[in-house]
Order: C-alpha cells, then sequence, then structure tokens
C-alpha cells in the first residue's frame, strides 16, 4: 500500500508538471487552432534559464543565506524570459502565417522548434547541466512513505499557477478578451478587442508555463539537456487532447492522468519503465480514434478533428 | 527613393533590440557569479549586420532601385526557360540520365558517398511526397517505414542470410503493412490531430527498436550486414556466373540509382493514374471527393501503404550500404528532414522534392566547416520558407487551395 501511495505522490508531482505544458497548448490552440510546436521548446528553455540564474546566483553567494528569495526570483524570471522569447516566435513565425494553410503554419512551428533547440545545444552545449539542488534535498516521512521537499515545491508551485491562470482567465479583463477571441475572432475585434495583442498575450501565459515546469523539472532531476522539450511537448500535447483540446480545465485534468499512467505503468507493467513513453502515445492515439473531443472538450467543429 | 517607412525601420530596430534581451542571458550569464556583454555583443553583431544588409536589400528592392539588376536577371531567366522549352524533353532527360550514370567515374569516394545520401532522401522524399503532396495526410512519422525496411533487411540478412534482392520486396510488403497499420486508426483524423498521430507512432517504433532487444539488439544496433551481391557472367572459362559483393560505393551507388529512378517512374506513374488523381481530389477537398464517389477509405489507406513502399526500398538499401543499423538513424529529426525537403522543392511535385534534397543534403556539404549550425540553418530556413514562400522552390502545376483554408 505505501508503495502504491509512494507512486500515486510521484504520478501528481509528474502530472501537475504535464498540466503546466498542457495549458500553454490548450490555451493556444483555443485561440488560433494551432498546434505550437515549438512550445516543448518554452519548457527546455525554462529549464536552462532556471539553471543559468540559479547558478549565477550561487556564484554570488546569494543562494546560501536567502535559497527560497532566490528560488521564487528564478522562477519569475525564467518565466518573464519565456514569455519574452515566445511573442518573439509568434511574431517570426506565426504572425506572417495566419491567413496562410494550415500546413504551412504547423511547418514553421516545427521549423522553430528546430532553430530554437539547436540554439539551445549551441549556446549551453550538448552535454547535461546540473542543478545546484543543495538547497532542495530533504524529504519528509508520512508514514512508510517519502515525499522530497522538491516534490512538494512542484506541488505547491502548480497548484498556485494553476489557480492563478483560472482566476486570470476567469476574473479579468484580459481573460474576458482571450474566450472572446477564442470563440469568435472578427466579432471580438469588432467588439474592439485587439486580437493580435491577445494572441500574443496567450503565447506569452503559455510559455511562461512551460517555463515554470521547465525548471520545476530540472530541479527534480537535477540537470537539464537542450532537447528535453521535445517528449515531455508531445506527453503534454496528448494531455491537452486528451482532456478536450481548447479547455483548461481539461487540459489539467489530462495532464494528472498522463502522469499517472505513465508512473503506474512504470511501477506495475513489466518492462513498463523502457516502454513508458509509449503510453502516452497509446493513450493520445486511443482518445483520438474513440473520443476525438477528449473528456471535457464539446465544441470541436467538424472539420478540425 | 525612399528606404520604407519610418515605421518598418522603428519595428526592425525593436526587433533586433528584443533579440538581445533573449540572447544576452543565455551567453552573459556564468555561473561563476559574472555577468559578460563581449560575447554576446560580438555574436549579436554578426546577426544584426546581416539583418540590416537583408532589410536594406529588401526596402531598396521594393522602392525600385535595384531594376537596374532585377531588370537584365529577369531577362535571362526568360531566355533560359525559352532555350529549355526549345529542346525536346528527351533531350534533357538523357543528359540527365547520362550525367547520373557517369557520376562515379570522375569523382571521388567523397561526393559518390554525398550522392549515394541525396539519392536515398530523393527515394524517401518522394515515398513521402505520395502521402502528404499528392493525398494531403501530414505524415511526420514517415522515417518508422524507413526504419522497419531497414531492421527488415538487416534481420533477415544476420539470421537467415537472405540476399539484398530477395529482401527488398519484403522489406516493402512489411513496410506498406506498416503503413496500413499506422494508416488505419488516423483515417478519421485531418490535419493537426493527424500529424501528432503519426508523429506518436513514429517514437512508439523507435523506442520499440531501441528496447526490444531480443530481436533489435536495442541501441546498440545489428552490425554485419551482407552487402548486396549480383552475378555476373564470366566468359573465361567457358560461361559461367561469378558471385560479386558490391562493397565498393562506386558499385552500390548503380544500386540507388536504380532505386531513384524506380522511384521517380513509379511515383510519376501512379501521380497521373486514377489513383493519383483521386489522392489529389482528397487532398483538395476531402468531403467533396467522398460526394464524388471516391472511395476515401482505401485510397487514404493505399497512399499509407505506397508512400511506405518507397520507404522501405530506401531503408533496405540503407541497411546493405551501412552493413549496420541502430535506433540513432531513425529519429524524428530524420522525419522533420525529409518532410522539410518535400516542403521545400513544391508539395506534389516531384522535381520540386529532388531539388529540394539536393538543397539540403547536398548543400550542407559545402559549408562544412559550419556543421554544427547546420540544424539551426536547417529550422530558420523552414520557417522562413514557409513566411516567404509556402508553395516551395517547384510548385506542382495542378494544386489548389482548399476551401476551409480560404477564409
Amino acid at each position: 500500500m505505501d508503495f502504491f501511495i509512494q507512486q500515486f505522490i510521484n504520478g501528481i508531482t509528474l502530472g501537475g508538471v504535464y498540466a503546466l505544458i498542457a495549458l500553454g497548448y490548450t490555451m493556444v490552440y483555443g485561440i488560433i487552432q494551432l498546434i505550437n510546436f515549438a512550445h516543448g521548446e518554452f519548457f527546455a528553455a525554462g529549464g536552462y534559464m532556471g539553471v543559468i540564474i540559479l547558478s549565477w546566483l550561487a556564484g554570488q553567494g546569494f543562494m546560501q543565506t536567502h535559497p527560497w528569495l532566490c528560488l521564487g526570483l528564478s522562477l519569475a524570471l525564467t518565466m518573464g524570459y519565456c514569455a519574452l522569447l515566445a511573442m518573439a516566435v509568434e511574431k517570426v513565425a506565426y504572425k506572417p502565417l495566419r491567413h496562410s494553410s494550415r500546413l504551412a503554419v504547423l511547418l514553421s512551428a516545427l521549423g522553430m522548434s528546430i532553430f530554437l533547440q539547436n540554439g539551445l545545444m549551441l549556446t549551453q552545449g550538448v552535454y547535461d547541466k546540473a542543478y545546484p539542488t543543495e538547497l532542495v534535498s530533504g524529504a519528509v516521512m508520512l508514514g512508510g512513505v517519502r515525499v522530497s521537499v522538491m516534490q512538494i515545491i512542484i506541488l505547491g508551485v502548480t497548484a498556485s499557477l494553476l489557480f492563478g491562470l483560472n482566476a486570470l482567465v476567469f476574473k479579468t479583463r484580459i481573460g474576458k478578451a482571450m474566450r472572446a477571441t477564442a470563440q469568435d475572432k472578427v466579432m471580438a475585434s469588432l467588439a474592439g478587442i485587439n486580437s493580435n495583442r491577445v494572441i500574443s498575450m496567450t503565447f506569452a501565459i503559455g510559455a511562461g508555463l512551460a517555463a515554470a515546469a521547465g525548471i520545476m523539472v530540472g530541479l527534480y532531476y537535477g540537470s537539464v539537456r537542450y532537447d528535453m522539450g521535445f517528449v515531455p511537448g508531445i506527453k503534454a500535447f496528448a494531455a491537452a487532447v486528451l482532456g478536450g483540446i481548447g479547455n483548461i480545465t481539461g487540459a489539467m485534468i489530462g495532464g494528472f492522468i498522463i502522469g499517472m499512467v505513465e508512473i503506474m505503468a512504470a511501477a506495475y507493467v513489466p518492462h513498463g519503465g523502457e516502454y513508458k513513453d509509449v503510453f502516452a502515445f497509446i493513450i493520445l492515439i486511443a482518445v483520438l480514434y474513440f473520443m476525438p473531443t477528449g473528456i471535457m472538450g464539446e465544441n470541436v467543429d467538424d472539420t478540425r478533428v | 527613393m525612399t528606404l520604407g517607412s519610418k515605421r518598418s525601420w522603428l519595428l526592425f530596430l525593436l526587433g533586433l533590440g528584443w533579440f538581445f534581451v533573449l540572447l544576452w542571458p543565455l551567453l552573459g550569464i556564468h555561473p561563476d557569479g559574472s555577468l559578460t556583454f563581449a560575447e554576446t555583443f560580438e555574436v549579436w553583431g554578426y546577426v544584426s549586420s546581416v539583418a540590416v544588409a537583408v532589410m536594406l536589400v529588401y526596402q531598396l528592392n521594393k522602392s525600385g532601385a535595384l531594376e537596374f539588376v532585377t531588370t537584365p536577371l529577369e531577362r535571362v531567366r526568360e531566355k533560359g526557360a525559352r532555350v529549355y522549352a526549345m529542346a525536346p524533353r528527351w533531350l534533357w532527360l538523357a543528359v540527365l540520365i547520362g550525367f547520373a550514370l557517369s557520376y562515379p567515374m570522375w569523382t571521388e569516394r567523397y561526393a559518390q558517398d554525398v550522392a549515394v545520401n541525396v539519392l536515398i532522401y530523393i527515394c524517401l522524399g518522394l515515398g513521402l511526397n505520395i502521402v502528404i503532396g499528392l493525398c494531403g495526410l501530414l505524415d511526420l512519422g514517415y522515417i518508422a517505414f524507413y526504419g522497419v525496411g531497414a531492421y527488415t533487411y538487416a534481420l533477415l540478412s544476420v539470421h537467415f542470410a537472405i540476399p539484398f534482392w530477395l529482401s527488398l520486396p519484403v522489406a516493402a510488403v512489411l513496410a506498406a503493412i506498416a503503413g496500413c497499420i499506422i494508416g488505419y486508426p488516423t483515417l478519421r483524423m485531418r490535419g493537426d490531430y493527424l500529424a501528432i498521430v503519426t508523429l506518436g507512432f513514429g517514437e512508439i517504433i523507435r523506442i520499440l527498436l531501441n528496447n526490444w532487444m531480443s530481436l533489435t539488439n536495442g541501441p546498440n544496433g545489428i552490425l554485419g550486414i551482407n552487402a548486396p551481391g549480383i552475378w555476373l557472367p564470366d566468359f573465361a572459362d567457358g560461361f559461367t556466373l561469378e558471385h560479386l559483393w558490391l562493397k565498393q560505393l562506386d558499385h552500390i551507388y548503380y544500386v540507388i540509382l536504380a532505386l531513384a529512378i524506380f522511384t521517380i517512374i513509379a511515383v510519376r506513374r501512379l501521380n497521373f493514374s486514377r489513383i493519383g488523381r483521386a489522392w489529389e481530389a482528397i487532398r483538395e477537398d476531402e468531403t467533396a471527393a467522398e460526394l464524388m464517389g471516391v472511395n476515401t477509405f482505401t485510397l487514404k489507406l493505399m497512399a499509407y501503404a505506397s508512400g511506405a513502399v518507397f520507404g522501405g526500398l530506401a531503408g533496405a538499401f540503407f541497411s546493405a550500404r551501412m552493413r549496420f543499423v541502430s535506433p540513432e538513424s531513425f529519429t524524428f529529426l530524420e522525419s522533420a528532414l525529409v518532410l522539410a525537403m518535400v516542403v521545400l522543392g513544391g508539395l506534389g511535385s516531384i522535381p520540386g522534392v529532388i531539388l529540394g534534397a539536393l538543397a539540403l543534403i547536398a548543400l550542407p556539404e559545402i559549408f562544412r566547416e559550419f556543421e554544427l549550425y547546420r540544424m539551426l540553418a536547417f529550422g530558420g530556413a523552414m520557417t522562413l520558407m514557409m513566411v516567404v514562400r509556402p508553395a516551395g522552390l517547384i510548385p506542382a502545376k495542378r494544386m489548389g487551395k482548399r476551401g476551409e483554408e480560404a477564409e
């Protein structure tokens, strides 16, 4: 039983990370019906920016004196950086293609993904980069279950970001504008909403969340790699589809399901660890085959599927 | 003569500033607690001077100041096109085939190596061209069929010593079956969803190759694959057949040349057959095609299967040539590379795909010293291409615009 609870907690931790990445996919898809292939790269860039800032702070000696402040600062700076990056990518690769074929946009996104990945590789090197993790190494024992401080941080950050996003989308003016644009772009712009700015904001927010996920994955596993964005990106997309693409709550649920399935498969299925990536893909294919609108989705019109 | 509006230059400068902000943290923050600017300014300086030059040329061209260059160039191009149209088509083909056949006789080993690579990618590109260019099904897992073909020959050769020529049809059939397996569940999906599912399938196959130790030897790959062999008539001692392993590069070049020519002819014949027209109908408007009596179910499966066949053939050749296969060769990046070729050259256009393969395989060889920047440039070029010329270098003649995209 302890083993199961342990795996359950691991699953929730991983699921939270997937949920954060999936939100970016789902929000962008909801507004401009584009699979942002470069989204996984924002996650990787977040991981790298986190290690750069934290190492610098450690080099300055701040990490030893104010660890929690440093963690918060690096999280904020990383999210801001990735938001700027995403806005630049949107301007360069997606905005000029707003009215061309879907294939063109998809390929442009693919090109951007390869570009960013190699940009990271060229500036940061091909090898893994280690996080200064000594400050978050502790663990709490609950009965026979070991919950590391890092897991608690991930869960806390994930939960607060999810609540924050929910508030942003449903309580603020920009959230209202986003929902209106997602519903009908032409009508929204007729009503005085600057749809270009809304799209830009959506990219920025999505990338910020992915960056937060990146920094936490980096802290959790202790290192980052330039090509770490690809597989989590696809899994997060699977999560977004599972939850019903375009639906924010759905993306969160989908993320937790994918994370849970992956951990449970690795723990209970023979050879599951080796094939754990396969399960997310199989879920993706099965969901698209049997219920293309996902768990929570309803308003995906037929031509899009 | 004006150099564009003030606004466009202002936006341009803003963009450069933005780029600096994005670049500096990656290069200027060091783990020892220091901040530097020199390196960032150097990289940024290179990039921005190129960008300024491009912007200047663009603005000059727009304002008409470059007409003294563009007008004569246009005239030369027109003249060239006229000369090309004057000579009969078979003459050009004969020249081309003559060039291809004589190629190993006057080139070095290195150039032959590049040519073999280009020909492999021509086969792959044309195979993918059936799926995406003709039928309009965006397939991001195409390299899986290449992998199936490569492993089929590798396993047949290592375990059963079956010769290359016998394995070739087996590889093609297995790849076609894999194509149907991947194609079947995706038939209901379109566009982006299809892309992501095929990507998932491609990854599944790669993970299988990587982890199924007993069959594929995992990441270590399979060694000791036989080269293709041929029987040559030998008249020295009456009439006997002499067996010859095609291990030399200039011999094996002809094998892939034959495969590539076979692929080109087959794809061309398919394109102008009833099936090809039906594929194009599906690409242009699936619903309308179905209403007009096109059996979209079988035809889409057929597109997957026949696209996969050429991938499988190229894969079998690949393992025969390298005499070694490992999952490393079948990553998503390879799929993206083949896709980029098809798109860069022009969807649905055979000369376009050939040009795309040449551009993406042969050109980087010329800039060998910039090897590191190859994929960076490739990704950037892909995006740039989509922004400035989404139809590709040599667009197909028959290509429409989908109704749902016209909005």
